[in-house]
């Protein structure tokens, strides 16, 4: 039997105020009518305790568009679990954030878009900056730890070090720093957010820099960008082994980006208990352990390491979901990769960003 | 290795770390932004006493009452993989 996951995504609601072109929630966003109901959510807390997921990380989409959040994450607080609220910030007043924090949430993840006002609503596609600066102050108010999280591109990676800035003057203990990954409306706008070599070399030293200048104040963890490296991203922990997500329409999923492989079967909380789904369910089952890698991961040691990368974008780039991330020097598919960077790193006529909107 | 701290650090459980009893996993668990760690019984009872007060010799002392062979230094660099991996703050 598979281990026991330690942690459940819900992504309660795909409706966000927010229109970033880097999200990688999938182009066909679930409507609100189609969203699991409080009830539903409740037994999904449940079972996926009993399951031994310890960490409810309630996101979205931007989960306070839901109004029954508080009874949510006081639900969730009640099994004994770790509450992270995942936010954008806008809607957070400071009266809502001490309902939330009353009712049990641990600690918040805003996201930045950018260091400065005009830079993060760009991204943003509406006036979000003064919204998260007073956000970060309600989660400290509420004596909550906060961590910003910030997805890099091309539009932004020139400004990491006012982004490092910022997130220290907002407060935070921890600052994500992920480089984006291209699913979803991210795959969509590639062309726009694949940052270039140049841009890299000199952000990389920067957050070197900070990393050791701040150190025991404020961890900085780095994504990197997978697309510029001769070895892929670990696929979390392995497929099916940490955590799960559920989907705003109940879908269930072995990762966040999952749905992007067409070809594998998604379960739903509204047919099957998270137990059956988690330990029996073909989508889950799919790439566990090692068993189903072919070569060149098969003998290879990094596997251990990296699990051969991520299964979405080796579907996406390849058509196959057990293939080699093309990612890696080593997949006979790299030559994609990099064409890919040739010909989009730089292009000759940058595309528009495509806002993230419900159809 | 981690280095050990000294004897005379004060280890406190940091803002927002939950340490809690797990009845699915049978284990005491530390719960934190950044994820989930299973903690044997005298990790457990070490993170227990990090209370901001008690020292890390002080902890040793009340922990060689309870459990047999208990060495300071063992202490001590369970309470640095603790800082290390931001579940305990020490001062300074
Ligand atoms: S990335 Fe942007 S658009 Fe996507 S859910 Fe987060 S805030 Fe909303
Ligand atoms: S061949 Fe597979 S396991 Fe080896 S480094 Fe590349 S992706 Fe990782």
């Amino acid at each position: 039997m598979a281990e026991a996951p330690f942690g459940l995504l819900a992504e309660l609601t795909h409706r966000c105020p927010l229109q970033c072109g880097y999200c990688s929630n999938p182009l066909e966003l679930v409507r609100r009518d189609a969203e699991l109901s409080t009830e539903d959510w409740r037994r999904v807390f449940d079972q996926a305790r009993a399951l031994g997921a310890l960490q409810i990380h309630l996101s979205g989409g931007e989960p306070l568009r839901r109004p029954d959040l508080p009874e949510l994450v006081a639900h969730a607080n009640s099994l004994g679990c770790y509450v992270n609220l995942v936010t954008s910030g806008v809607g957070l007043s400071r009266d809502r954030m001490r309902s939330l924090a009353s009712v049990g949430v641990d600690h918040v993840q805003l996201s930045l878009q950018d260091a400065t006002r005009a830079g993060n609503d760009r991204i943003a596609g509406i006036k979000a900056f003064d919204r998260k600066v007073e956000a970060a102050a309600f989660v400290l108010d509420e004596g909550l730890p906060l961590t910003v999280n910030t997805v890099l591109h091309r539009q932004n990676l020139d400004n990491i070090a006012g982004i490092i800035a910022m997130a220290e003057q907002m407060g935070a203990e921890r600052l994500e720093l992920a480089n984006t990954q291209y699913y979803g409306w991210a795959l969509r706008n590639r062309a726009v957010l694949l940052p270039t070599r140049a841009q890299l070399a000199v952000a990389d030293p920067i957050v070197a820099a900070a990393q050791d200048r701040l150190r025991g104040r404020m961890e900085i963890v780095y994504v990197i960008a997978d697309y510029h490296e001769a070895h892929p991203k670990p696929c979390m922990y392995g497929w099916g082994a940490r955590q799960l997500t559920v989907a705003p329409n109940g879908d269930v999923l072995p990762c966040p980006a999952a749905t992007v492989i067409s070809s594998l079967e998604i379960e739903n909380v509204r047919d099957s208990s998270l137990h059956e789904i988690w330990h029996h369910s073909p989508s889950f089952n799919a790439f566990r352990g090692f068993e189903w890698m072919q070569d060149p991961c098969r003998s290879c040691p990094r596997k251990e390491i990296d699990f051969g990368g991520c299964r979405c974008q080796a579907f996406q780039l390849t058509g196959d979901a057990a293939a080699t991330d093309p990612v890696c020097s080593l997949s006979p598919a790299r030559s994609t990769v990099d064409l890919i960077l040739e010909t989009e790193m730089a292009p000759s006529e940058v595309p528009a960003m495509a806002m993230r909107k419900m159809r | 290795m981690t280095p050990a701290v000294a004897l005379d650090t004060v280890p406190r459980i940091r803002r927002g770390v939950k340490c809690t009893y797990d009845q699915i996993r049978s284990a005491h668990v530390v719960l934190f932004p950044e994820g989930v760690l299973v903690l044997n019984e005298t990790a457990a009872s070490v993170v227990a006493l990090c209370d901001g007060v008690r020292s890390v010799g002080d902890i040793a002392v009340v922990l060689a009452d309870e459990y047999d062979g208990v060495e300071p230094g063992d202490i001590a660099s369970l309470v640095a993989r603790m800082v290390e991996r931001r579940v305990v703050d020490v001062d300074g």
